[in-house]
């Protein structure tokens, strides 16, 4: 799909704009990735013991994968509410670097920050990626409504995602049922490693995964913040060792 | 499927709002309201994307390593061995998220049908 020229009048309809996010979604393997960790959640939700309502609320509120499964996997698994939100409070800190870097991409000196609500509520991992590679080519006083186009059809692929995900795992066999829950972990490790570009990234994934069974055995109840604090500020470590040297 | 199944109670939805959105939109919503003066690049961030990356590896981990639902009727020696095959396979493939997905699930499905 190749996007209309900069100067092209087909961008003075902001709906018609509208249609191009939303039409950019299939020009992305994020999408598909997507798709499959909302299956995952779906899923999660229903064996853990949430209403499909609520999964949806979830995704539709919350809208970050990685909080979501805090969320049904610490609630499922007996936390209280305070230690639930502390653990999805700090995972969702790299959320404010995001909106921070993309919001310059799609103001005008005339933008009102209330125009931007919807663009900073889109904001994840998904959009922030796609913002950085599509904006380029959309023209700067059309690109609210491009990415209000383009997190409207996210949102609504993992709405239905988590709809499939939902009734598949109350009637899956154990297997296949097994197989949507592991599409989770595998999506977001694969999509966080491909997004890794700086050695400290590296670093905080591979030691994060490698800290957290032993975080678990303390059991506090924060076991994904203890490992996350400390795989974190090693790899900021490393970074910061590299940068002294250099 | 029951309607009170679909629907679920007020006491869930509480919590997912007090758990889950807040906790969520109070660093959107302050990336809209101080963005403009930071850095990108300062320290202080490096070190919370450090954190915050750290944070999606340990849940990561945590589905693995103690699995809710289906995935617990696997034995751990095979998800271990899918999340290694699925890394195997992405880093052989130059980094492609598909083919990793696709090695791990695979990897999976084929042992628990060789376990039977």
């Amino acid at each position: 799909m190749a996007f209309p020229p900069l100067n092209s009048p087909q961008w003075q309809s902001p709906w018609r704009t509208f249609a191009w996010g939303l039409r950019s979604i299939t020009q992305t393997i994020l999408t598909l990735v997507l798709f499959a960790t909302y299956l995952g959640i779906g899923a999660l939700a229903h064996d853990s013991h949430f209403s499909l309502l609520w999964a949806l609320c979830s995704t539709l509120f919350v809208w970050a994968g990685p909080a979501q499964i805090i969320l049904i996997t610490t609630l499922g698994s007996g936390a209280t509410v305070i230690q639930s939100a502390i653990a999805v409070t700090v995972s969702a800190i790299r959320l404010f670097p995001m909106v921070v870097s993309v919001l310059p991409l799609m103001r005008t000196p005339t933008t009102k920050r209330r125009e931007l609500f919807f663009a900073a509520h889109l904001t994840a991992v998904t959009l922030w990626v796609e913002c950085h590679r599509f904006l380029p080519q959309v023209p700067r006083e059309r690109r609210i409504a491009f990415v209000n186009g383009l997190g409207f059809g996210l949102v609504s692929v993992c709405l239905t995602a988590n709809t499939i995900g939902y009734f598949l795992a109350a009637n899956l066999t154990q297997t296949l049922g097994a197989a949507i829950l592991l599409l989770t972990p595998l999506s977001f490790l694969f999509s966080t490693a491909r997004n890794s570009r700086e050695v400290a990234d590296v670093v905080a994934l591979a030691l994060g995964v490698l800290l957290y069974p032993l975080a678990a055995k303390m059991n506090s109840g924060l076991d994904i913040l203890v490992s996350g604090l400390a795989a974190g500020t090693i790899a900021y470590g490393v970074h910061w060792w590299r940068e002294v040297r250099a | 499927m029951s309607a009170p199944q679909l629907i679920g109670d007020w006491h869930a939805l509480l919590l997912l709002f007090v758990a889950g959105v807040i906790p969520n939109q109070i660093w959107r919503m302050l990336g809209l309201w101080f963005g403009g003066g930071i850095d990108e690049g300062s320290e202080l961030l490096v070190w919370v994307r450090a954190v915050a990356t750290a944070i999606l590896a340990g849940v990561i981990a945590q589905i693995v390593v103690e699995p809710s639902g289906a995935l617990a009727s696997v034995p751990d020696a095979l998800r271990y061995g899918a999340v290694g095959a699925g890394l195997v396979v992405f880093l052989l493939t130059r980094r492609s998220i598909f083919a990793g997905v696709v090695a791990g699930e695979v990897f999976m499905l084929a042992g628990k049908w060789w376990l039977g």
